[in-house]
């Protein structure tokens, strides 16, 4: 019986790996009822963190998806010198390390940096301040929307923007009434996958936030302050809700996934 | 009915992407050079210009103390654990992430669609938090025992986790392409179930499980949120090439962090190169 034992074991790794630790934290975390984790999450600082979570989130994904929508048109309806090299470098971000990220911002917008130290100058604070932590989000996540919409846009030709463009339809009207809607459920997906990448970002923004409480601290950085300082109830409220938010973002994905041309 | 000028502008506009390829920028449009020049400029204020300032920050002070930086014994010590633990993890999820897919696509049982969903969630998951879950059974007072909490193992499994789906996602969409009808040819020339899956389907599936592999193993090299609160930090012990940047940072030692970063970043290109050029000869020998 080869069939099941290649299902038992894996299925057995996947209950190891994942299944059991993730349902033990929410085990954990209810565990004394709802009030603690109540309690836990409308303290002030908590509150504020997620705040600071959201505004960040917002703004990597709104700049990700207008920049990445602009460079997946870029790279397959325009051909130019470099093309195949800004195709590479795009996924660049993927397989840098996040503290990597946050230490290479910090060398060109710290305040000592001479970019930096230019912007501090005008009044303008990168590190330790939100600009920092939307650059850090937005580095490790850039990929994200161009590998989606890409793909789609090579998919449907340029026909029917050849047709709108013929019936006197300007570029903006074309994207807006032709392109758009062609690639509206992939945009959607890379547009999830950003936000979700952006809401669980830890290392490169605990690098570029100086992780100051009520003021640049982050969700995922309060799961780790609170859990060094051994505030677990808070740590694993905390937690709790970021997995809920994952695990509604999966739901999501799963629903967007069957509309997506394959 | 369009006017002259409308159907001029037209034409204008699909000159441009069709009939404008390899002529150099000077024969861009407007259009297509304007959005060059904008990425070009935005990508390096957010990628280039930083990066390379690691790289330019881990040689300033020559290549001698690049050198010494990247192999001081901390350094070189979390360096080998990073590469080590990576290639180990790698591997695992070569085997295991083969498997998977092959379960997820092949068998049917109850409930695949839900373990199917279930292979994101390492991605989906913040990474200080999958930190904290596999804490919570394999740490201090495990319920089954098995205490991780800092030990190298710890640091393995928080790869494996974060990993996870990698080479499941690469492998699946090419099993499910895959003719079932080649296996059963071979099936009916008497050979056996590891025969077949040896001589047909695993050499159909390889590109796409290296390719996994590849992309699974420069994850693990730059893990950092994961391995936080699992590893404990110990130097010369547990403690990843991510985190030993991170301390350094907190301590100003910039020059040793660039170092670091610098090595990690190289093994990271290295990587994505190959698996460009491996993508490239798979297509050839499609």
């Amino acid at each position: 019986m080869p069939r099941y034992t290649l299902r038992v074991v894996g299925l057995a790794y996947l209950t190891l790996l994942v299944g059991v630790p993730v349902g033990l934290i929410f085990w954990r975390t209810f565990e004394n009822g709802i009030g603690p984790v109540v309690d836990s999450l409308t303290d002030s600082s908590v509150l504020h963190a997620f705040r600071v979570t959201a505004i960040v989130a917002f703004w990597a994904v709104l700049l990700n998806t207008v920049f990445g929508v602009g460079v997946a048109i870029l790279l397959v309806r325009h051909r130019f010198p470099g093309r195949r090299l800004l195709s590479v470098l795009i996924d660049l971000p993927i397989a840098v390390s996040p503290v990597v990220v946050g230490l290479a911002l910090i060398l060109v917008y710290g305040r000592f940096a001479p970019i930096g130290g230019f912007l501090d100058d005008h009044g303008i604070k990168v590190i330790f301040a939100y600009p920092g932590m939307v650059l850090a989000t937005m580095f490790v996540s850039l990929p994200l929307v161009v590998r989606e919409v890409a793909p789609v846009l090579e998919e449907i030709g340029i026909e029917q923007e050849q047709a709108a463009w013929t019936l006197g339809a300007n570029r903006l009207q074309t994207f807006r009434r032709v392109t758009l809607p062609a690639i509206r459920w992939a945009l959607a997906y890379g547009i999830v996958l950003t936000l979700a990448r952006s809401l669980g970002e830890y290392g490169a923004v605990a690098v570029v936030s100086g992780r100051l409480i009520d003021k640049t601290q982050t969700a995922t950085l309060v799961v780790e302050e609170r859990f060094q300082n051994f505030d677990q109830t808070t740590a694993y409220a905390v937690s709790v809700t970021l997995a809920i938010v994952a695990i509604m973002i999966l739901i999501v994905i799963n629903v967007l996934r069957p509309e997506e041309p394959s | 009915m369009l006017s002259e000028y409308q159907l001029a502008d037209a034409t204008a506009t699909l000159r441009g992407p069709v009939f404008g390829r390899r002529r150099g920028l000077a024969a861009l449009n407007t259009g297509t050079a304007f959005g060059v020049g904008l990425a070009t400029l935005w990508l390096s204020l957010l990628v280039f210009i930083p990066l390379g300032a690691v790289v330019w920050q881990g040689q300033k002070d020559g290549l001698g103390s690049f050198w010494d930086a990247a192999t001081a014994p901390e350094a070189a010590a979390a360096i080998r654990l990073t590469v080590g633990s990576a290639l180990l993890v790698a591997l695992a999820n070569a085997a295991f992430g083969t498997l998977i897919a092959w379960v997820l696509v092949r068998d049917d049982f109850r409930g695949k669609r839900v373990v199917d969903a279930l292979i994101d969630l390492p991605f989906a998951l913040p990474t200080i938090v999958a930190g904290l879950v596999l804490l919570t059974l394999y740490g201090v007072n495990s319920p089954v025992g098995l205490e991780l909490a800092f030990t190298r193992a710890g640091v393995v499994v928080a790869l494996l986790f974060v990993t996870l789906p990698f080479v499941v996602r690469t492998v699946q969409p090419v099993l499910l392409e895959l003719d079932v009808e080649m296996e059963q040819a071979a099936a009916s020339l008497g050979a056996g179930k590891f025969t077949t899956f040896r001589r047909i389907v695993l050499p159909n599936l390889l590109p796409a499980i290296s390719a996994g592999t590849a992309l699974a193993f420069a994850r693990a090299i730059s893990e950092f949120g994961s391995t936080v609160l699992i590893s404990g930090n110990l130097p010369f012990k547990t403690q990843v090439a991510s985190v030993y940047i991170f301390a350094q940072v907190e301590t100003d030692n910039t020059g040793g962090a660039a170092a670091v970063a610098t090595v990690l970043l190289v093994i990271a290109l290295v990587v994505l190169l190959g698996l460009d050029l491996l993508q490239r000869w798979a297509a050839r020998h499609a």
